[in-house]
């Protein structure tokens, strides 16, 4: 049995032939995604690159994911900030969309706005418990009824106003879905639902207009989004399959031009004794998703959140130099650093300052209040301290000669010892970027997948 | 008839658990729809609660003597979050030291709770009261 898989990402469409009787990768290769004319195109020249390594490719199945064309670009809408709006956001980048923006409470007029600019994929539409808050998940609906954009909503929040949801809804002539609430209880999550919905809106709406239907016609199974397929990835090689065990907690960082994207496949309880759980409960499969930290696209915001003269001192350039580097490097998003450069030392320290600001975000905060019986300390979020691994995924940490040194960034910091972030992990890297194609591999073969990428990140298979 | 909700936790940073577990099946045994945040509880994640789940009332607890200062400003927030007219209890060991209670409620009431309980005070009162103050 041959297995072919094709991501089809913004800017590479990346190929991965794999034997399974004999249980190991036999290629890798990649060529520019052409979305403007015809993803095909694009496609048969990386295929192309394969049959020149490995001779006409005879595959049993083809397998696909894409992030081509943006990826999934949603927004989710709760009441409050960190009860319905974060499970809304929670849901939606577990399912691999790209959350550009959550908003709560009752929409305001700009905010519609905005909405409409951002021109989403699909709306996540959240907010009160079952039987609690109705009136402003209900206002948020007229909302974006009035958005004159062709998005799809998904509703996962108070069931009991769904009647007046559905009218609403109905007579806005926009594609919708009713699903179960993302919290139906107070501070219990229950996100696949949503996620479901999610996954089936890209298949059903989205892999159309984004010109993937000759893609899915040629595919064995459903067409996901690339980001979906990474966390089922990582969640395999946690957990194992029923006949070989996973490696456990990790973490995994994927690095990109317009996001750095962490999971975390972890139960976050808090390593030290005594202390207080507070906020949300987290899902044990964690992704969060940083749309303005990335190494191109997204580089000048990732500046904005950064002191460069700092930066400069510590790699002996002066901050204008890198101001100009950054520059170039958002008009010209194909710009590469040569080896041993000035450019790709810059690179670096960008590359290290955009994971530290990302895994930041992801990992769950400290806090120590005084009380009568002495210091508490309590935690809101995953405590990721004693995470095992961290996984490099992704173009720009593999093309890196240095990616162990820009993954440390996601380590603990002592003068920030409130961010629980891993504090010794061992490193480890997605050598050929298979994560992905493991990811659709999976849901075929988990048997194979897991070992190959075992392999990949050299984990013994005996263990 | 729908089961009205309450509200419930501990106040500031405070950790007394057991009586708060005790208030909370109580509650649930005579009927409402019970949403526990247990200890150390901030006056806007009682906010958040009472929002998301449309309750009906707020019942604080308060065992280490910084009621007072805890309890300050909540009314005020609950106004700005647009929880108009919820019903808030507060109850425990409010202040230190030997003080008349009719000053120490007239205290709370000023600061906008519906009723304050002193130590003692048996849950029956409360759940009666309850009753009276939702309906």
């Amino acid at each position: 049995m041959f297995y072919l898989t094709a991501d089809f990402g913004s800017t590479y469409t990346k190929l991965t032939a794999i034997d399974a009787e004999e249980f190991r990768i036999l290629a890798t290769s990649s060529a520019f995604t052409t979305i403007e004319t015809n993803i095909m195109d694009g496609f048969y020249s990386a295929l192309k690159k394969l049959e020149t390594k490995l001779g006409k490719l005879h595959y049993d199945r083809i397998l696909c994911c894409s992030s081509a064309g943006g990826g999934l670009k949603m927004v989710a809408l709760g009441l409050v900030p960190e009860l319905t709006a974060k499970a809304a956001k929670l849901a939606a980048s577990s399912a691999g969309a790209k959350v550009v923006k959550t908003y709560s409470f009752e929409i305001s007029h700009s905010e519609q706005i905005e909405i409409k600019d951002i021109n989403p994929d699909v709306v996540l539409l959240c907010g009160g418990t079952d039987g609690g808050n109705k009136e402003v998940i209900i206002a948020n609906a007229r909302r974006l009824s009035e958005i004159d954009q062709d998005f799809s909503i998904i509703v996962a929040g108070n069931k009991s106003a769904s009647y007046e949801l559905e009218e609403i809804l109905k007579s806005s002539g926009k594609d919708y879905v009713i699903t179960d609430n993302v919290m139906p209880v107070f501070n219990h999550l229950n996100i696949e639902p949503a996620k479901q919905c999610i996954r089936d809106v890209f298949i059903r709406k989205i892999v159309d207009a984004k010109g993937l239907s000759e893609v899915q016609q040629m595919a064995s199974g459903e067409i996901i989004p690339t980001p979906l397929a990474v966390m089922n990835a990582c969640e395999l090689l946690s957990k194992g399959t029923k006949n070989s065990p996973g490696i456990g907690e990790l973490m995994a960082i994927d690095l990109g031009g317009a996001t750095t994207d962490v999971y975390s496949m972890a139960s976050g309880k808090p390593i030290a004794e005594n202390v207080l759980v507070k906020g949300l409960p987290e899902p044990f499969s964690k992704r969060t998703v940083e749309g303005d930290l990335g190494m191109r696209y997204s580089l000048a915001s990732l500046a904005d959140e950064l002191d460069m003269d700092c930066l400069g001192k510590e790699i002996g350039i002066d901050s204008q130099d890198i101001f100009q580097w950054i520059t170039h490097c958002i008009s010209n998003p194909d710009a590469v650093a040569a080896t041993g450069s000035r450019e790709l030392q810059m690179e670096e320290i960008l590359a290290r300052s955009a994971i530290e600001l990302a895994v930041e975000r992801h990992c769950g905060i400290m806090e120590s209040a005084y009380s009568p019986m002495g210091i508490i300390f309590s935690i809101t979020g995953k405590d990721l301290t004693e995470i095992p691994y961290i996984i490099g995924i992704g173009g720009i940490l593999i093309n890196n000669p240095h990616h162990e040194a820009i993954l440390k960034g996601a380590l603990f910091k002592p003068d920030k010892k409130n961010s629980l972030r891993p504090k010794s992990p061992k490193i480890l890297l997605d050598k050929q970027y298979i994560f992905a194609s493991m990811g659709l591999i999976g849901t075929l073969d988990p048997d194979l997948a897991l070992h190959l990428m075992k392999e990949e990140i050299n984990i013994n298979n005996n263990n | 008839m729908k089961r009205k909700t309450i509200v419930t936790g501990v106040i500031g940073a405070d950790v007394h658990a057991v009586g708060n577990k005790i208030l909370a099946y109580a509650l649930e045994d005579a009927g409402f729809n019970v949403v526990n945040l247990g200890v150390m509880v901030s006056q806007e994640e009682f906010i958040n609660a009472a929002l998301e789940t449309s309750a009906d009332a707020i019942v604080v607890s308060s065992l280490y003597g910084h009621g007072e200062i805890d309890c300050s400003g909540l009314r005020d927030k609950c106004n700005e979050a647009g929880l108009k007219n919820i019903v808030l209890l507060v109850g425990g060991n409010l202040v230190v030291g030997k003080q008349d209670f009719a000053d120490v409620e007239k205290r709370f009431q000023a600061m906008g709770f519906t009723k304050a309980y002193p130590p003692g005070t048996s849950v029956e009162t409360t759940i009666e009261d309850l009753h009276q103050f939702i309906s």
